[in-house]
């Protein structure tokens, strides 16, 4: 228990900003991943072949390939196409990206292609029948959108979307390898340092069982509220 | 775009590429053992069994797999006692060390999937089998484990895409697997774009055949 104490004599206050840490990356990864599904789940239903050969691609790429070498993609190429982009616009100085931005640009990607995947699954499962109502009713597309096909998309995807969250969650264990200072690395950095890994490495198992715990128990209070009136 | 690079790296790629199909298949088939016998316990109306397997498969479904491999190669060579029995002779090598913590893993996805399968087959079948003068073993033997094979195929053969993704974790541990090797390659040359197409290339490719072996095993257990 000592090893856990707050302060300068235990690693606990440093595995509890950790444990933030680890939230923040996963909640701003999962909010990229929406903003990634957002782009391409139209592109996937679009009648066009071209667009829906660009988000097969997506999909397919980032679900085939181990997230770890995306992540060492953006780990090791994120400066260079960064620096790319800046030299356009007349900028040669050396740029360097933050840990945190990279790891959760990375897992943001792999984590909306699996959203993507679950927004196409919930659209397409709407009844024919409530877009045709919604044209007969006289609404224009956004009311169309907001009130009658958003709402039934979030309860049908709800479900897998709280899946989507748990791979994002864990997933975020891997950026690790790039430094940021989350859950794995400093478990990694305090069993270095104390030589007891067994008790770090558990305890980091500890920490993200909680994690994943705790969300689902919102996602669940999430998914009734959605489900009112079925 | 280094062409020439790309052309280079392929073969030592291909070769790691080896390393993972091995790492894939051994784990794959120790972890159908360890689920199966866990969706048997599962199904077992013993509330201690019962709870014993649950419990299991929500630990490693609920972990990271890095830190169930940490936890197997860092952590356990730190117990003493571990140190002097046989087992050492498999805990110190990071191979056996990453197949344990592959086949942990699987085996808790794999048995949460057949345990399913096991409880979507119709009570009628068993009875038909029952009526029938059928012996309980016969009956698991001969009908509930083909059905539930059947049912599971779509879902197991998610899992094996997923393991597969897995298996780059084993470079975390020294293993020069696909990733190990792509990661080696980066670091020397700085060229991410063109390993990560010929490296992603081959993981795609993997996934592709294994899809369409499923896609065949489907078909073949199909009712039709």
């Amino acid at each position: 228990m000592e090893l856990l104490a707050f302060g300068d004599t235990g690693w606990g206050d440093e595995l509890f900003y950790a444990t933030l840490m680890t939230i923040a990356v996963s909640i701003t990864a999962m909010f990229i991943g929406f903003l990634f599904a957002l782009i391409f789940t139209p592109l996937k239903l679009s009648k066009n072949k071209f667009l829906n050969f660009i988000a097969n691609s997506y999909t397919t790429i980032i679900r085939g390939v181990p997230e770890l070498l995306v992540i060492y993609l953006f780990f090791f190429g994120g400066t260079g196409a960064v620096m790319f982009v800046a030299s356009i616009f007349g900028y040669n100085e050396y740029i360097e990206i933050n840990a945190f931005i990279t790891g959760a640009f990375a897992i943001g990607i792999i984590s909306g292609a699996y959203s993507t995947e679950v927004f196409r699954g919930a659209i397409q499962s709407i009844d024919k029948g409530q877009f045709e109502a919604a044209n007969v009713l006289g609404l224009n597309k956004f009311g169309k959108f907001f009130k009658i096909i958003l709402p039934q998309t979030l309860r049908l995807a709800i479900p897998n979307l709280s899946n989507v969250w748990q791979i994002t969650l864990k997933d975020t264990s891997l950026i690790s390898v790039t430094g940021l200072v989350e859950i794995m690395r400093q478990s990694y950095i305090a069993a270095g340092s104390t030589r007891d890994p067994l008790f770090f490495y558990s305890f980091a198992a500890v920490l993200y069982l909680l994690l994943t715990f705790v969300s689902m128990k919102l996602i669940n209070r999430l998914e009734v509220k959605y489900s009112r009136g079925y | 775009m280094d062409l020439e690079l790309m052309i280079n790296s392929l073969p030592k790629l291909l070769n790691a590429a080896l390393i993972t199909l091995k790492l894939l298949s051994v784990s794959l088939i120790i972890g159908l053992f360890i689920g199966l016998f866990f969706a048997i316990l599962r199904l077992n109306k013993n509330i201690f069994i019962n709870s014993f397997a649950y419990g299991y498969s929500y630990v490693f479904r609920g972990t990271p797999l890095l830190v169930q491999i940490f936890i197997i190669y860092f952590g356990l060579g730190q117990i003493e006692y571990l140190r002097s029995t046989v087992l050492w002779v498999i805990l110190k090598e990071p191979y056996w060390c990453a197949i344990i913590a592959f086949a942990l893993n699987t085996g808790a996805y794999t048995s949460e999937i057949l345990r399913s399968a096991f409880q979507t087959i119709k009570p009628g079948i068993i009875e038909a089998g029952k009526s029938l003068g059928i012996s309980n073993k016969v009956i698991f033997y001969k009908i509930q484990i083909p059905i539930a094979i059947r049912q599971s195929l779509p879902a197991y053969g998610n899992e094996i895409i997923l393991m597969m993704k897995g298996t780059s974790l084993a470079s975390t541990v020294t293993i020069m697997d696909l990733t190990g090797v792509a990661k080696y390659i980066i670091s020397t040359t700085f060229k991410p774009i063109e390993v990560f197409i010929v490296a992603g290339g081959i993981y795609l490719f993997m996934t592709f055949i294994i899809h369409q072996v499923i896609k065949f095993l489907e078909k073949k257990y199909s009712f039709n």
